[in-house]
C-alpha cells in the first residue's frame, strides 16, 4: 500500500477487510504521521502502546470475520472525552493529571465498534474559544499556511480534532459543538464535520460545558467517513437524561440519494455587512451546485438570527457557571492549600482556570444572580424560543438550509484582540443551531485567494441528519475538495 | 445596568474565584462590554413567549428511586488532592 495515509475511514475499512493492510500497519503509520507533525501540537497525549494493543485485537477480530463498524481505523478524542485510564483534562490546568475510572458512552460505542484510540486532542480549556488559543496546553495549529509561513489557527474549541485530521495524523476524530466547535474548525481546516441534533449522542461522560447546548460529533476527511463514524457513536443512553430514542437513519444510503426534488433555503439573514466577499462567492458557488444537482432554492427568513450570539453568551456562561462549579480542589486535580476552605476554593479557581473560563464563570454568575435572572437569562431563553420558532416555520417550506460556514478563513495565531465580543463572532452562522438543538454540517468547498480553505454549512430538521449527508455528499462531489494541507505527514510528491 | 469594582468583588466571591483587587477594575470594564452587547436583546418583544430552556421534546426520564450503583469509593477517591480513611480531606471548617 504506497500510502496509507491517502486512505479514507470506508477505504481503509475494505483494505482491512481485504488484508490488503493490518489495523497494526495503519495505526503504525498514523503514529508515525502524528510524530512527524508534532509540531502542530494537536496531540495533547499521544497513547501510542495502548493504540498498537487496540490495532493487535483488531487485526485478530478481522482475522475471524468479528469486525466491527470502525475495526482497526485509528482515532484521535478531544480532550473533553472521559477516557478510562487516560488523562482527560478538557485543556485545563485545573484537570491537571485527572485520570478517568469510567470511559465516555461516546468513545466507548467507538471502541465497541473497533475503533482504535491514538490519542487525546487539543481544544480550547473546556471547548471555551473559537481558535483553540484558551488551552492549557499552548495552541493547536491549523496545518494550512497563507505564503507568509504564518502559524495560523485550527479554530476551536475542537481546533485539534480538526487540525489532526487534516494534517492525516488522525483517520477520524470526535469533537463536541456547543456553539460551533466541530463546524468552524472543520472549515478553518478544510474538512467534514457533524453537529448531531441535540440528544443523539451521549453527554455522559464529556465534560459538560453548557448542558443544554453540548453535541458530540464526528471528524473526518470526507462525508462518507462522517457517517460511517456517525453510524458508530450515535445511540440512546440511559445514562444521559436528554438522550433521545430515536433510531438513527440509514446515513450510508443517504449518502447516494442526492438533492433531486429538495428543497433548500437560502437565509436573508445570514448575508452580513461587510461579509468577506470571498465566502460570499463560495455560498453563491454551493448554490449553484445544488440546484445544478436538481435541488430547488428557497429565499427564506429567520428574523430573529441576529440575536443568536447575545442569547448564546448569556446561556452558554448561565450554564457554565453551574457546570464549572465541580472544580473545587476536593474531588479532582488541582488544589492550592489555604488555611480556610473558603479561601482553598477561591485560590484553586483563580489558578486553576484560565482567563476565558473565568471570565465566563463570572458573566454566567452575575446573569444568574438575584436581582438580573429574569433580565438576563430568562429574557435568553424567551429569545432562544424565538430562534427555535423560525427555524420550525422555515422547515414547514424546506429540507435544508444552506449558509457560510464561517465569516472568514483561519487567521493568525496571536491575532490581537481587544474585544471579546470580536472573538464571539466567529460562531454567528453557528450557534443557532446549537440554540434550536438542530443538526448542521460544515463541508469544505474550496479555497479563498491565499489558499486557505472555506466552508459551506448545512443545516436540517431535529434527527434529520440524513438529509445533511445526502447533501453534504452533493457538495463534496460538486467541490471535489480533499484536504491536502501544507503541514501534514505523508504527503504526495 | 453597569458593572462596577464593588459588583465583580460580588461576582467573584459568589464564584469561588479569587480577582486580585487590581484586576477588578478590568474585569468590570470587560463585563460592561460583554453586558452592553447583550442588551441588543431588548429590542425583541418576548411578552407571551415562554422561555425555551430545553429542546429535547421529551419529558426527563423517571425511574424508581432505589441504589442502582455504588461501592467505588477507591474509584471515587483515585483522583483525588487527599484523602484519608475513605473521605476527602479538606481545611477545618470548624473550630
Amino acid at each position: 500500500m504506497a500510502d496509507m495515509l491517502e486512505l479514507g475511514a470506508v477505504e481503509a475499512r475494505a483494505a482491512l477487510d481485504a488484508r490488503e493492510i493490518s489495523a497494526v500497519e495503519l495505526t503504525s503509520a498514523y503514529i508515525a504521521a502524528a510524530e512527524d507533525t508534532a509540531g502542530l501540537n494537536n496531540y495533547v497525549a499521544l497513547t501510542a502502546e495502548h493504540a498498537l494493543e487496540m490495532a493487535a485485537a483488531s487485526d485478530a477480530r478481522i482475522a475471524t470475520g468479528e469486525a466491527g463498524l470502525l475495526e482497526g481505523v485509528p482515532i484521535g478524542v478531544k480532550d473533553l472525552f472521559c477516557t478510562a485510564g487516560y488523562t482527560s483534562t478538557a485543556c485545563s490546568n485545573i484537570l491537571a493529571g485527572f485520570t478517568p475510572t469510567y470511559e465516555s458512552t461516546v468513545t466507548a460505542n467507538l471502541w465497541r465498534e473497533g475503533g482504535v484510540m491514538l490519542g487525546k486532542l487539543n481544544c480550547d480549556e473546556f471547548a471555551m474559544g473559537s481558535a483553540n488559543e484558551t488551552s492549557a496546553y499552548g495552541p493547536a495549529i491549523n496545518p494550512w499556511q497563507t505564503a507568509d509561513g504564518a502559524d495560523l489557527v485550527p479554530g476551536g474549541s475542537s481546533g485539534g480534532s480538526a487540525s489532526a485530521v487534516a494534517a492525516r495524523s488522525a483517520l477520524l476524530a470526535t469533537g463536541t459543538d456547543t456553539g460551533g466547535s466541530i463546524r468552524q474548525p472543520a472549515a478553518f481546516c478544510g474538512v467534514v464535520g457533524l453537529k448531531p441534533t441535540y440528544g443523539r449522542c451521549s453527554r455522559w461522560g464529556i465534560v459538560a460545558f453548557a448542558s443544554s447546548l453540548d453535541q458530540a460529533g464526528p471528524f473526518s476527511r470526507n462525508v462518507a467517513d462522517n457517517a460511517l463514524m456517525m453510524q458508530a457513536m450515535a445511540g440512546f443512553d440511559p445514562k444521559d437524561s436528554t438522550s433521545a430514542d430515536v433510531p438513527l437513519q440509514d446515513l450510508s444510503a443517504a449518502l447516494t440519494r442526492g438533492v433531486g426534488g429538495m428543497k433548500i433555503g437560502i437565509p436573508a439573514e445570514y448575508v452580513l455587512d461587510g461579509m468577506d466577499p470571498e465566502v460570499v462567492t463560495i455560498w453563491q458557488q454551493g448554490q449553484d451546485w445544488l440546484r445544478a444537482a436538481g435541488a430547488e432554492l428557497v429565499d427564506i427568513s429567520l428574523p430573529h438570527t441576529k440575536y443568536a450570539l447575545p442569547a448564546y453568551y448569556i446561556i452558554a456562561p448561565a450554564e457554565a457557571s453551574s457546570n464549572l462549579a465541580r472544580y473545587d480542589g476536593v474531588r479532582y486535580g488541582k488544589r492550592v492549600e489555604a488555611e480556610s476552605l473558603d479561601e482553598m476554593y477561591a485560590l484553586t479557581r483563580a489558578e486553576g482556570f484560565g482567563e476565558e473560563v473565568q471570565r465566563r464563570i463570572m458573566i454566567g454568575t452575575y446573569v444568574l444572580s438575584a436581582g438580573y435572572y429574569d433580565a438576563y437569562y430568562l429574557k435568553a431563553q424567551r429569545v432562544r424560543r424565538l430562534i427555535r420558532n423560525d427555524f420550525d416555520t422555515a422547515f414547514e417550506n424546506v429540507d435544508a438550509i444552506l449558509t457560510p460556514a464561517t465569516p472568514s478563513a483561519a487567521f493568525p495565531v496571536g491575532r490581537k484582540v481587544d474585544d471579546p465580543v470580536t472573538n464571539f463572532l466567529n460562531d454567528v452562522f453557528t450557534v443557532p443551531a446549537n440554540l434550536a438543538g438542530l443538526p448542521g454540517m460544515a463541508v469544505p468547498a474550496g479555497m479563498n485567494g491565499d489558499g486557505l480553505p472555506l466552508g459551506l454549512q448545512l443545516l436540517a430538521r431535529p434527527f434529520d441528519e440524513a438529509t445533511l449527508y445526502a447533501a453534504g455528499q452533493v457538495l463534496e462531489d460538486a467541490a471535489g475538495f480533499i484536504a491536502n494541507p501544507p503541514r501534514r505527514a505523508g504527503g504526495v510528491s | 445596568m453597569s458593572v462596577d469594582k464593588t459588583t465583580v468583588a460580588k461576582i467573584a466571591r459568589l464564584a469561588r474565584i479569587h480577582v486580585p483587587d487590581e484586576r477588578q477594575q478590568a474585569i468590570a470594564t470587560e463585563l460592561n462590554g460583554i453586558l452592553s452587547w447583550v442588551d441588543e436583546l431588548n429590542e425583541v418583544d418576548t411578552e407571551n413567549v415562554e422561555p425555551l430552556a430545553s429542546v429535547t421534546g421529551h419529558a426527563l426520564p423517571m425511574r424508581k428511586d432505589v441504589v442502582t450503583d455504588g461501592d467505588r469509593i477507591d474509584e471515587v477517591l483515585a483522583n483525588v488532592p487527599e484523602s484519608t480513611g475513605g473521605f476527602f480531606v479538606v481545611p477545618k471548617v470548624v473550630d
